[in-house]
């Protein structure tokens, strides 16, 4: 018995995938819901200097230290101020056998949507300012696209590790 | 405990006692004739066999089976100690290091290479004067004493009496044998030698000496049989219904002691029997002392009734003659068991002391117990957030002026800073372990190399985290492979060069606040910065213009792609290495430094921190941000703006006490956004190695217990912070990492008036 409902469940994940969407940089993201380990409020974040700016810097989740990337930032864009609605969104990423996690700050959290498998298309090769590698799909929600982001890639510690390298080489030249 | 933790355990300790084993090998070379050693080997190959026979590793048993015999007539003085030998026992262990390896693999089958190594090495041992020994044992000596005598062993070392016997005229020969059937006892022969006294009357009570011996013959083969007649009266005027013959009986034999006891078991009343075991008996007495395990109460008449050094009757006498009144109460004034053993000539001295040695053993063994290592990284992580909630509770008691709670308060952070110290000395251990490693690096390579190198260790009794000596294993290992290798030269060079033929490497381990410096220093041909530099130059390291120091040209030494040896050896020189040892180093919040002469040495100091776990930190702010400087950095806390020194605006130095002292401004190097200027601005002086510098920061919030907590990969090449800490409040403070961020600054610096220069230059065309 229970081996068929999970069997069941299993199909139900890969047809339909239930994503979390949220505001950052005044644009709607998802990401779908089994990469968010946790969702909180922002209470204080650490500064890390010497850090690329879209390194938060890093908080106190229960004693443990978990970095947060202002994922505005991180896309490229002006991350807006933080407001009672900000919050940050715990992710699980793979890295180097291990997993980490690694806090997201986004301006708003919305809902969890259901998106049909086949209502998703592959990320166009041009038109958004995003790159590429951040977008896992394109998801259409009431005749509207919304960017599936790739956590993977978005939260990739290798590739934030190879632009806080470049910054820490280049420490000399004055922040704008 | 299942079969496969069983496993493991045996793993753990066939490698401990290997490592022994390596030890004493070493160490033997030096001194060769120390049994202490001799018997450590014998213990842990004796001990690895039968562990392994348990678990049915056939390859393993089969292997040190031969290696046990040979050691086993190293102990019994038949094979001296050569250096070849030493040789082939070290192959064995590693051999043996192999094989426990394959059978942790859960394969059955040995690789035939194994397989070939394993007989290749065996076959270093020379079996045939074995062969020889055995035969020789059972050669008889001369029938001229007008006695049929005693076999006759043909080892040396066999008992004194006995070689009288073969040699003394009968007269001679009784008297000798009268006067020393005490001392005959001490000496070991390859039989039992049981020696009959019969009482007078022990004829008259029906006893006849004759059945006993013949029902003796049934346990075993009676090798000979001395009749002591010196106690027969003249034949005038004697009582010949009284017995007055003795013997002294060599018997050949497996029985136990206990067997040949039960034989005269109706004698007792009527004869003094004294039993001394054959040689053969006594080493076995000694196995089964070694591989015995004891409980901790065990009393040493018990531990030799066990192993059967003894019986129960003699154990009863023996301790009738300790106690005679029968009365347990005093113990002062008591004769010791084994001494009363020993003084009736119940059991050999050697085989008491080592009873008595196991006993002491057990003892200690009860005040140390074996952890697993991950239960005391729990156990040390609780500590921390103990030390964190203590904060947290202080800071709430604070907050709500509970007064009456202030001296609770203040006994618990004693106590929890008590239990963080125990806590980390729980696993604190000696570098000087780690270190004697190399003494068979050492070995090796020089013998491989052709090299006479000598190993010189000091300070290995400095402690520091084992987590820190299980990462520091690896690349010390290669510094000391790189000492061994290239630094110092073959014989011949040194001698040309009027230097001794024989090179020393040194490693050396001391405590300087608060970290702990390992150095690795060769006495052999240095490092030449020319050809350092010649190299760096042609992959693209540095540019030719640019000027370096000394120093930063054998920092240079510890880049990715750098090796001045021409040609790579098995052992080092390919370029891969020195980066990564640094690389491993700096992840242990570590630094190293390399100084060279070229002709003299090479001098590499490390610098480690004693743990990862906690430390005692300084905490101060900038802006509005907290940091912590360990305080085993913190030379020295001065106000900014005072009049005994002058703070210079344009130059970041200032002169404190007739010392440049350079500074770094924590608000502005860090860019705190936030904050107001404080009027009160102090410096902080840190300290390491010989170097100091100062921070400047904007407020002073003194000493703090420090949990580390670490960063998490994606600042995993943040330089200047070495960590995080929760406070009590929950807030995080940044751990600053002192010597990464006076590189950081020094090197913009270099920056800044590389910049200048060219700007200069710029205005002058």
């Amino acid at each position: 018995m229970n081996q068929l409902t999970k069997t069941d469940s299993n199909q139900v994940k890969t047809d339909v995938a239930q994503f979390l969407t949220f505001q950052a940089a005044d644009e709607t993201f998802a990401i779908e819901i089994l990469d968010v380990k946790e969702i909180i409020e922002i209470e204080s974040i650490t500064r890390v200097p010497m850090m690329p700016a879209f390194i938060a810097g890093i908080i106190n989740l229960r004693g443990r230290v978990v970095p947060v990337v202002d994922l505005s930032k991180r896309l490229g864009r002006h991350s807006s101020e933080v407001t009672k609605k900000s919050c940050i969104v715990l992710v699980e990423i793979d890295h180097e056998d291990d997993s980490q996690t690694i806090g997201m700050m986004v301006d708003e959290v919305n809902e969890i949507l259901e998106i049909d498998e086949s209502h998703t298309q592959p990320a166009p090769d041009f038109g958004t300012d995003l790159r590429t590698d951040f977008i896992r799909a394109m998801g259409r929600v009431d005749e509207k696209f919304m960017i599936l982001l790739d956590v993977n890639h978005v939260l990739s510690i290798e590739d934030m590790n190879a632009l806080s390298t470049l910054k820490n080489e280049k420490v000399a030249t004055p922040e704008e | 405990m299942s079969i496969d933790d069983i496993k493991v355990v045996f793993a753990q300790e066939a490698d401990e006692l290997l490592v022994e084993m390596e030890d004493a090998l070493l160490a033997l070379e030096d001194n060769p004739s120390d049994k202490e050693l001799i018997n450590s080997l014998f213990r842990a190959m004796h001990t690895i066999k039968g562990a392994a026979g348990i678990f049915n590793f056939i390859h393993i048993v089969e292997f040190t089976h031969p290696i046990e015999s040979e050691v086993e007539r190293l102990r019994t003085g038949e094979l001296l100690v050569t250096t070849d030998l030493i040789a082939t026992l070290l192959k064995c262990k590693d051999h043996t290091v192999a094989l426990v390896e394959h059978a942790m693999n859960d394969e059955q089958e040995l690789t035939v290479e194994l397989k070939n190594q394993g007989d290749a090495i065996l076959k270093e041992f020379d079996f045939d004067d074995v062969a020889s020994l055995v035969s020789g044992q059972s050669h008889i000596a001369g029938e001229d004493a007008g006695f049929e005598l005693f076999d006759e062993s043909a080892d040396d070392t066999t008992s004194d009496s006995l070689a009288l016997v073969q040699s003394a005229n009968p007269p001679d020969l009784i008297e000798r044998i009268a006067q020393s059937s005490q001392d005959t006892l001490e000496v070991e022969s390859e039989c039992w030698i049981i020696s009959l006294n019969f009482k007078e009357n022990a004829l008259r009570n029906g006893l006849d000496p004759l059945s006993f011996i013949r029902y003796l013959g049934k346990l075993g083969k009676i090798t000979n049989i001395l009749t002591i007649t010196n106690d027969v009266p003249d034949l005038d005027g004697g009582d010949f219904e009284g017995c007055y013959l003795s013997y002294h009986i060599a018997f050949q034999s497996d029985s136990s002691r206990e067997e040949i006891e039960d034989v005269f078991e109706f004698a007792q009343d009527d004869c003094d029997i004294t039993i001394v075991p054959s040689r053969a008996k006594v080493t076995e007495y000694m196995n089964m002392l070694d591989v015995l395990t004891l409980k901790d109460s065990e009393r040493l008449g018990e531990i030799l009734l066990n192993i059967g050094a003894i019986t129960r009757n003699e154990l009863d006498k023996a301790l009738c003659i300790q106690n005679p009144d029968g009365d347990n109460k005093s113990t002062e004034a008591k004769k010791r068991i084994g001494d009363i053993l020993v003084e009736q000539n119940i059991v050999g001295k050697p085989v008491v002391e080592q009873a008595q040695k196991k006993q002491q053993q057990v003892r200690e063994q009860t005040q140390s117990i074996r952890v697993d290592s991950d239960k005391l990284g729990q156990l040390i992580n609780l500590v921390g957030e103990l030390v964190t909630s203590s904060a947290a509770m202080k800071i709430m008691v604070e907050k709500h002026h509970l007064r009456e709670a202030n001296d609770v308060v203040a006994g618990v952070e004693h106590l929890v800073e008590e239990i963080r110290d125990t806590a980390l000395q729980l696993r604190m251990v000696q570098i000087g372990e780690t270190f004697s490693r190399f003494r068979r690096v050492t070995r090796d390579v020089s013998t491989e190399l052709g090299k006479k190198i000598k190993l010189v260790i000091s300070g290995g009794e400095s402690e520091l985290d084992k987590t820190v000596v299980e990462k520091i294993n690896d690349p010390l290992t290669h510094l000391v492979r790189n000492a061994l290798d290239h630094g110092i030269e073959l014989p011949e060079e040194r001698i040309a060069n009027g230097k001794p033929a024989e090179g020393t490497v040194t490693l050396n381990a001391y405590h300087d606040s608060g970290h702990i410096v390992i150095e690795v220093i060769d006495d052999g041909a240095g490092l030449d910065p020319e050809r350092i530099r010649a190299k760096a130059e042609r992959i693209g390291l540095v540019e030719p213009e640019q000027t370096l120091t000394r120093a930063e040209v054998f920092r240079l030494i510890f880049e990715a792609g750098l090796s001045t040896k021409s040609e790579a050896s098995n052992l080092s020189g390919r370029g891969v290495g020195m980066d990564v040892v640094r690389r491993n180093i700096e992840s242990l919040r570590g630094s190293i430094e390399l100084d060279s002469e070229l002709g003299t040495g090479t001098r590499i100091i490390i610098n480690l921190p004693l743990t990862l776990a906690i430390i005692e930190g300084f905490m101060v702010g900038a802006g509005t941000e907290r940091y912590v400087i360990p305080l085993s950095m913190v030379e020295e806390c001065v106000e900014m703006d005072s009049d005994e020194w002058t703070e210079d605006k344009k130059q970041n130095f200032i002169n404190l006490r007739g010392e440049v002292m350079p500074f770094l401004r924590l608000r502005e190097f860090f860019k705190c956004t936030d904050g107001a200027t404080t009027e009160r601005e102090s410096l902080v002086v840190v300290r390491f190695g010989r170097y100091k510098a100062g921070f400047v920061v904007d407020q002073l919030f003194g000493e703090q217990q420090t949990v580390i907590k670490p960063l998490g990969s994606i600042f995993q090449h943040l330089k200047g912070v070495s960590g995080a800490t929760i406070l009590g409040t929950g807030e995080i403070a940044l751990i600053l990492d002192v010597q990464g961020l006076v590189q950081i600054a020094s090197a913009e610096s270099k920056i800044a008036t590389h910049n200048s220069q060219d700007h200069q230059e710029l205005h002058n065309t």
